[in-house]
């Protein structure tokens, strides 16, 4: 296996040429690749809304607004990759630990408890109870098959939002929490309306220092467990990968990524309520992974992003369009309501036709591609890199 | 429970006669039964065995595919839900129905023909959607057919959602709801000993289908070893779509009771249901036919008694404590043989 790595990236992966020259410095030098690439997005992005078609829609403000919230979506896909992408587990229930985080946040900064803790420290406070909730759910499940993991976290997605609801001596109920504390930076608080600059470069620096860790784990041992499991678990177990221990890991940081976006949604938004955490977002995030490619931490970021930016602003400027317009059948059509026909829609068509999605990492598409040439009939995938 | 291997003396004794019939599972659902009787009363206790029998049937197809192809067809709830407005179209564009039927001839041939055509219907949907979401993907990493499943169950959902919008709408109940009959000094509605009637024989039929039949055997071979089953001759491809007909057209089954039962109808109706009536085959232990029978009934049991003792809400919570309870102290499920746990 380490074998294979090192041959896999001395060899110019991406092609010849200035292209695959880049490419194959950013994969030996993916912190840094990481961190001009995102602040170069970030830059871009908001001066981009500048621009006519763009512009028109609505101010700057509120285009980074939508940045931001679509950061939260990109956080939640980055850490549904591992525990989809890397490991190979099917988790249904995302939405369940986002609510966790930020119902942590909730409780810990608003007149609702009176407390009123300061926001850095509790963005792990918030990462750690959503991990401890993710191996509570994961210890008596991870022993079975993936399969009995999908339907129990599926049952927790749907469990969390009805116990917060029903339990309104401790979080309002339906009412929701109010008036939570925004961040405070040196002593002045995030600015809830005008400026967005503070939320936004915030979201910036959580997605990078992520995305640098998840690329760190990916190539670690750990990640190398991840893969080996994703593809033949019993195979992984006979060389020695712990594989309960393993998959709990991959659990729980996926938890507690969407822990963190929690906590984040929640002093962006100053308020929380059982409807933000539906199954409609854990659908929405699964959706986000398996078009952007899953185990492709780039691939996923990109993917939730443009996902985000197509529910939230292209179908509603497209209903809006076709009524300005009033093209007799298509204005009549809300397209919102289509949109989780769409995803449906969607992943099974990936599935179907482009399993390794959109944006695939290297080593899946070859996987997936190997199989489908019947190179190695069953298990050939096993093998990871071996083919070459 | 456990089995004897040591003695092998002539006459059996009393107590390996007993553990030899496995008779544990089916004292622990009837004990649960009796416990419950005391605690909720009569009339509860008929709901809940009515509630149980929907579960029952809806669990039979996840268990049935679960055996077969070794796939949690997340969208089997939503076909159940698929079935149920299936039951109201019919009732009420096909056969212009709105309320009670009062001539019982009458009524018979209205339920007859709205069985046939939604279990046909829902049948071929089923069929359907192993053949195109599913089959492809046959040797496919596990994941694969897993999210296909979840990206079906939200096509149906939407689909339905556009046709008949969010809010739930009524179904006709050609049943009177209103009509009882008295049973050994307890008042029992019509509506629901047509359900639990119903779904026994349906489970019986089942049975027969799977223990006596050609295409019974060719399922059951194929459960046990897809590659051997082909080499004796079996034509893999038919049993598994017949597998999923048969599934199929049993939640069509349930939800033409459910929509009887309840009177109506929402397109979220089968995300709940699915994720209950697959706990309840779990509990049973996935892939075996009797075990999700007995799981549904259970399940019926845990959600009416958390109602009427005041825990409505909790409800859902209960029954997902009763999954997990499962998973971690006995996975294999109440009849259930010990399975792979890996792989």
């Amino acid at each position: 296996m380490t074998a294979a790595n090192t041959k896999l990236s001395r060899t110019p992966a991406g092609g010849p040429g200035l292209r695959g020259r880049l490419s194959d410095l950013s994969s030996r030098h993916r912190s840094i690749a990481v961190i001009v690439g995102m602040s170069l997005v970030a830059l871009v992005l908001p001066l981009i809304v500048l621009l006519p078609p763009f512009s028109s829609f609505s101010g700057q403000t509120v285009w980074m607004d939508g940045f931001t919230i679509a950061g939260i979506y990109v956080l939640l896909a980055l850490g549904l990759n591992v525990v989809v992408g890397l490991a190979g587990l099917l988790d249904l229930g995302y939405a369940a630990f986002f609510a966790i985080g930020a119902y942590t946040y909730a409780l810990a900064a608003s007149p609702f408890t009176g407390w009123d803790l300061p926001f850095w420290p509790m963005l792990l406070v918030g990462a750690v109870v959503a991990a401890i909730f993710g191996i509570l759910l994961g210890a008596p499940t991870l022993r079975l098959r993936g399969d009995y993991l999908a339907i129990v976290t599926l049952g927790f997605g749907e469990i969390v939002p009805i116990v917060i609801l029903n339990s309104s001596k401790y979080t309002d109920g339906p009412n929701g929490i109010g008036g939570i504390s925004p961040p405070t930076l040196l002593d002045t608080r995030f600015p809830t309306t005008g400026n967005p600059w503070p939320f936004y470069l915030t979201m910036l620096v959580l997605i990078i220092l992520s995305m640098i860790f998840i690329y760190r784990l990916q190539d670690s041992r750990l990640g190398r467990a991840w893969m080996a499991i994703r593809e033949d678990e019993l195979a992984a177990a006979a060389n020695g990968v712990n594989t309960v221990v393993t998959k709990l890991l991959a659990f729980a940081i996926g938890a507690s990524t969407a822990g963190l976006a929690g906590v984040f949604l929640a002093s962006k938004l100053q308020t929380v309520t059982p409807n933000l955490f539906r199954f409609d977002v854990s659908f929405t995030v699964l959706a986000m992974v398996v078009l952007g490619g899953m185990g492709n931490v780039w691939g996923v970021a990109v993917g939730a992003f443009i996902i985000f930016m197509i529910q939230s602003v292209f179908l509603k400027q497209l209903n809006i369009f076709f009524n300005n317009v009033q093209v007799p059948i298509l204005s009549d059509i809300d397209f919102l309501q289509y949109q989780f026909l769409l995803y449906g829609i969607a992943l099974v068509a990936m599935m179907l036709l482009r399993p390794e999605g959109l944006f695939p990492s290297r080593r899946r598409r070859r996987e997936l591609h190997t199989e489908e040439d019947e190179v190695f009939a069953e298990h050939g995938d096993a093998m990871g890199a071996a083919p070459e | 429970m456990t089995t004897t291997t040591t003695v092998l003396s002539a006459r059996p004794s009393f107590v390996e006669t007993f553990q030899r019939l496995r008779l544990g599972p089916y004292l622990f659902v009837l004990g649960v039964a009796a416990i419950d009787y005391v605690v909720i009363g009569p009339n509860q206790f008929v709901n809940a065995l009515t509630i149980g029998a929907i579960y029952a049937l809806v669990a039979l197809g996840y268990t049935m595919v679960y055996g077969i192809i070794e796939l949690i067809n997340f969208a089997h709830g939503d076909v159940f839900m698929v079935g149920a407005f299936t039951s109201m179209f019919v009732l009420t564009q096909a056969l212009g129905q709105d309320g009670p039927i009062d001539s019982p001839g009458m009524l018979a041939v209205v339920l007859f023909i709205n069985f046939t055509i939604t279990m046909i219907a829902l049948g071929i949907l089923g069929a359907a959607i192993e053949r195109f979401a599913y089959r492809p993907l046959r040797h496919a990493p596990r994941l694969a057919p897993l999210i296909t499943a979840i990206g079906v169950s939200f096509i149906l959902q939407n689909i339905i959602q556009i046709i008949y919008g969010p809010s739930p709408i009524n179904t006709p109940q050609v049943i009177d709801p209103a009509a009882r009959v008295e049973i050994g000094g307890v008042s029992i509605g019509v509506v629901n000993i047509f359900t639990i009637v119903t779904a026994v024989l349906l489970m019986i039929a089942l049975q027969m289908l799977v223990s006596r039949t050609k295409i019974g055997r060719a399922m059951r071979s194929t459960a046990s070893d897809r590659d051997a089953a082909q080499l004796m001759g079996v034509d893999i491809n038919r049993t598994i779509a017949i597998t999923f007909f048969i599934g199929s057209a049993l939640a069509g089954a349930a939800g033409v009771v459910q929509g009887l039962y309840f009177g109506n109808i929402q397109f979220t109706l089968g995300f709940q249901a699915g994720l209950k009536a697959f706990t309840a085959a779990v509990l049973g232990g996935i892939g075996n036919i009797t075990g999700a029978a007995l799981g549904g009934f259970v399940i019926g049991f845990v959600e009416v008694t958390a109602g009427a003792l005041g825990f409505f809400v909790w409800g859902q919570a209960a029954v997902f404590a009763v999954l997990i309870i499962t998973l971690v102290f006995r996975p294999s499920g109440l009849l259930g043989q010990q399975l792979g746990e890996r792989t």
